[in-house]
């Protein structure tokens, strides 16, 4: 029997990184396949080859035996490939038969739209899946499970027989899970096949008929759920490889720098993103934050930086309470961030070089001069990131976003150390840059280290954190779960910490002292 | 200059400019299709905008235009409609009129404090809009046309309300007027550099107002920390958040600094007629979005626009003369621009876009080889 999708040494560039390096993919029909990888393992750009929005550089795709090239998802969805999106995509005031028809409307004479014949066709999808929704409900009254549904049978209804299921559980409460994989069974059973991606590997040993997992751009195996454990899994996906810490004498001071201590942030539903988080930064001092993607980091770093509001607990920086005060104090107390998406909260990606380099300082020296932005500096001190940092650019004065991506991280990078901050926020501060530049950053935050710089590093390179920290802790749902020696620690003990399959006993997990202490 | 700036300016210039030769020869179509010559037409309207006094009157359209294509302006660098310029200059108008017709002070401070009126009117104006949004999450656009209206009623009200006293018949229909020391002098001296002036056509002084407005516009927006938050905050918002600036008040500050010029629009109406009357000016805010859209925000761009409105209104006036082609091709020639400046600004993004990557593409083939 021909295979549902086969991808034979697919590989795809973007400057300066290469995202997949020949990769290969058998999904045989009918089968639940999980792909997992850390992030920036090269899983969503695999995903966007298959569904047409990328093409890929070299490689073959063949589904159902046939050998394809799409230049858009229409001819996916032709070829009967269906994507439903981590982002929902719905229109919340229309209803769900509205949604799920957008786009692919039946039409009856006069051109108008066939509802009838929508509803009946809504009907046998359902029926033949066992996929029970409202269609004339309202998709703002739905729960986010049930908008999840409304985006699978969206795909259905367009004839995919192939589901490409991106981080499907990220949005989703426990209870919705169990829904979700009951639903992904039923559509097993169907005759449908699902790609899915996930890193949560409780989940995938708990669903998936078959787990590709991919490191680094790269295919590492294939593997049946009951061969493996989730510390086997783990290890996979991080390389099995010990990483060799680095060997750099220890800076790390009794001055306090950053003192958080039981913090607690809420999300939207009153449930703790943080959870009464203790850590402790001395200056010279670098504290890995070891997680997976979700696990409540990225709120934790906001909650330093100020974007986001402290639910409980208190931060103190070189021994003021920064708890309440606005980002702009804090930065110019010395706060420095390396966002995790550059794009997002790192560049303004239309405007010259010379502005980006003076954003998040422009109310210090050498950008400001009082009230007066000094330009002059500003791009004498680009001009200087540039040659430190080698950022490849014709001149400063191109706008952000004709640079690859490696060269705007560099920039960032150059940013944020030119300006010799006392606490450095770090969130993948080398995520899609190449090898040499990679070690050009770390050389930088060792430098900045030994000067007395004081660093949280967020990373899921655990590489990185092995050899940059002088301390890791381990986040797993808003907790610090772990406190662990990076001198001692391998990659798959730190691996089953980050995914809850091991705990330390509490005492060390709460107080989340330092190194040194 | 370096050369990614010398591109930038070229490629800034490309759009608009050839948005009006688009539009120039769309509208000659336009004309030979209605049976009109499109070369006398032009021809007309050339020869009339080369006169000493229709260059003046120009001149004196281009400056509430301008004034109003700034408010606009520093609402959409913060990526801010404010829709409401049309209702805040008017109160602010109607409100300077008033006070300055009630107090008389001596000399230049009675100018100063008409001018302070109508800029406080025109904040708190544009500042309702500004609380809104930061507060309730309002939409700027909604409130700012809703404000519009309301204004529109107020002043209705107000307008008879503050009838200056005395029989109509004497004193006319409007404010109280406001004496010569609140009256910015013309500035005629200057066109009388090259001849004098044969019609009753005066230069506004407002025109002052209007340059320092530009001046001050471009200063704060370049050259102060301020003004790179503000650009920040439109460029990238949560960008701008990380690196520092407070969004909400940069919304509201945004806002009252646009109503605050927003005031100003009425001025030479008011400098001109010494009081506030019904059948004030009006779509002055509504012209200077088109305006600071053709001018692309540029306190310079804003300039070139406001004055090529003025010169297609003097058009109109001549082609109504001439009876050469309807007066009606100037609002085709308008639209025309508007929309095709609006394709062009974008086309040539994309150009420029996809030129610096090639460029940065071969700067990162040329150093790792």
């Amino acid at each position: 029997m021909a295979l549902a999708i086969e991808l034979s040494g697919i590989t795809k560039r973007f400057p300066g990184v290469i995202a997949n390096d020949n990769v290969n993919l058998a999904v045989e029909k009918g089968e639940i396949h999980a792909i997992c990888g850390e992030n920036g393992a090269g899983k969503s750009t695999l995903m966007k080859i298959l569904y047409g929005m990328q093409p890929a550089d070299e490689g073959v795709m063949r589904v159902g035996g046939e050998e394809v090239a799409f230049s858009s998802p229409s001819e996916a969805i032709d070829a009967g490939i269906g994507m439903v999106h981590q982002h929902f995509m719905l229109a919340g005031h229309l209803t769900v038969l509205e949604n799920v028809i957008l786009g692919a409307e039946p039409v009856k004479s006069g051109d108008r739209i066939d509802f009838a014949e929508a509803k009946t066709h809504l009907a046998e999808v359902g029926e033949a899946y066992g996929l029970t929704i409202d269609p004339d409900d309202l998709v703002d009254s739905l729960e986010v499970g049930e908008r999840q549904r409304v985006e699978i049978i969206k795909v259905l209804y367009r004839g995919a027989q192939i589901l490409i299921l991106d981080e499907p559980t990220a949005v989703l409460v426990p209870h919705e899970v169990d829904e979700l994989f009951r639903n992904m069974r039923e559509l097993k059973a169907s005759g449908a096949t699902i790609l899915f991606i996930d890193h949560k590997l409780e989940e995938v040993l708990e669903i998936a008929d078959t787990i590709t997992v991919l490191r680094q751009g790269r295919t590492v195996t294939t593997v049946k759920p009951e061969d493996v454990s989730i510390g086997d899994l783990a290890e996979l996906m991080v390389g099995s490889e010990l990483p060799t810490p680095e060997t750099t004498e220890s800076t790390v001071t009794s001055d306090l720098a950053l003192e958080i201590d039981g913090l607690t942030i809420l999300d939207e539903d009153d449930r703790p993103s943080v959870d009464d988080v203790s850590i402790r930064i001395h200056r010279g001092e670098v504290v890995g934050v070891a997680g997976v993607e979700g696990n409540g980091q990225t709120e934790l770093v906001n909650a330093i930086l100020g974007t986001q509001h402290a639910t409980a607990g208190s931060i103190t920086l070189l021994g003021e309470d920064i708890t309440h005060s606005s980002v702009r104090h804090r930065r110019e107390s010395g706060v420095g961030y390396v966002p995790q998406d550059r794009h997002h909260e790192g560049l303004l990606l239309s405007a010259p070089l010379w502005e980006n380099a003076a954003l998040g300082h422009q109310t210090k020296a050498p950008f400001a001069n009082g009230p007066w932005f000094d330009r002059d500096a500003s791009r004498a001190r680009t001009e200087e990131i540039r040659e430190t940092f080698d950022v490849r650019t014709p001149d400063i004065d191109v706008a952000a976003h004709a640079l690859s991506g490696g060269n705007q991280q560099k920039l960032i990078i150059g940013r944020e150390m030119a300006a010799e901050p006392e606490v450095l926020l770090a969130a993948h501060p080398t995520r899609g840059i190449d090898v040499g530049a990679q070690a050009a950053v770390w050389d930088q935050i060792r430098q900045a280290r030994a000067a007395g710089m004081a660093t949280l590093l967020i990373s899921a390179d655990l590489d990185e954190l092995i050899g940059l920290s002088d301390t890791i802790v381990v986040m797993y749902k808003g907790q610090l779960v772990a406190t662990v020696d990076p001198a001692e620690i391998t990659p798959r003990d730190l691996g089953s910490y980050m995914t809850g399959a091991l705990q330390q006993d509490n005492e060390a997990g709460t107080s989340g002292e330092g190194a040194s202490s | 200059m370096t050369d990614s700036r010398g591109r930038r300016l070229l490629m800034a210039a490309a759009a608009p400019v050839g948005a009006v030769l688009f539009s120039v020869l769309a509208s000659a179509l336009i004309l030979m299709i209605a049976g009109s010559n499109p070369i006398t037409a032009y021809g007309d309207m050339l020869k009339h905008a080369s006169k000493l006094e229709v260059q003046v009157s120009m001149l004196n359209r281009a400056t509430p235009l301008y004034i109003s294509g700034v408010a606009a302006a520093i609402g959409f660098k913060m990526n801010l409609f404010n829709i409401g310029v049309e209702g805040q200059y008017r109160m602010a108008a109607i409100f300077a009129a008033y006070v300055g017709g009630a107090i008389a002070l001596p000399g230049i401070l009675h100018i100063l404090l008409i001018l302070m009126v109508a800029m406080i009117v025109g904040s708190v104006w544009a500042g309702i809009a500004g609380i809104l949004y930061t507060q309730r999450g309002v939409n700027e656009v909604i409130a700012t046309i809703m404000l519009n209206g309301i204004a529109l009623g107020l002043i209705a009200w107000l307008v008879r309300r503050w009838q200056a006293p005395g029989e109509i018949a004497v004193v006319g229909v409007g404010t109280e007027p406001i004496e010569s020391s609140g009256i910015i002098p013309d500035l005629n001296f200057l066109p009388e550099l090259i001849r004098d002036l044969r019609a009753t056509e005066e230069l506004t002084g407002v025109l002052l107002v209007a340059i320092v407005v530009g001046i001050v516009y471009h200063v704060l927006l370049n050259r102060t920390t301020f003004g790179f938050d503000l650009r920040a905050s439109g460029l990238n918002p949560l960008a701008a958040r990380a690196g520092g600036v407070p969004p909400k008040r940069m919304v509201l500050i945004a806002m009252l600094m646009s109503g605050a010029v927003g005031g100003l629009v009425g001025m030479a109406e008011i400098m001109d007629k010494g009081r506030y009357n019904p059948n004030f000016v009006g779509f002055l805010g509504f012209n200077g979005i088109a305006v600071a859209l053709l001018g692309r925000n540029h306190p310079g761009g804003i300039a070139i626009g406001a004055l090529l409105w003025a010169f297609l209104d003097a058009s109109s006036d001549i082609l109504q003369t001439t009876q050469t082609a309807p007066k009606e091709i100037v609002d085709i020639m308008r639209g025309v621009i508007l929309l095709t400046v609006v394709i062009g600004y974008e086309v040539v993004r994309r150009i420029r876009e996809r030129d610096e990557a090639a460029r940065a593409a071969a700067r990162l083939a040329e150093v790792s080889s």
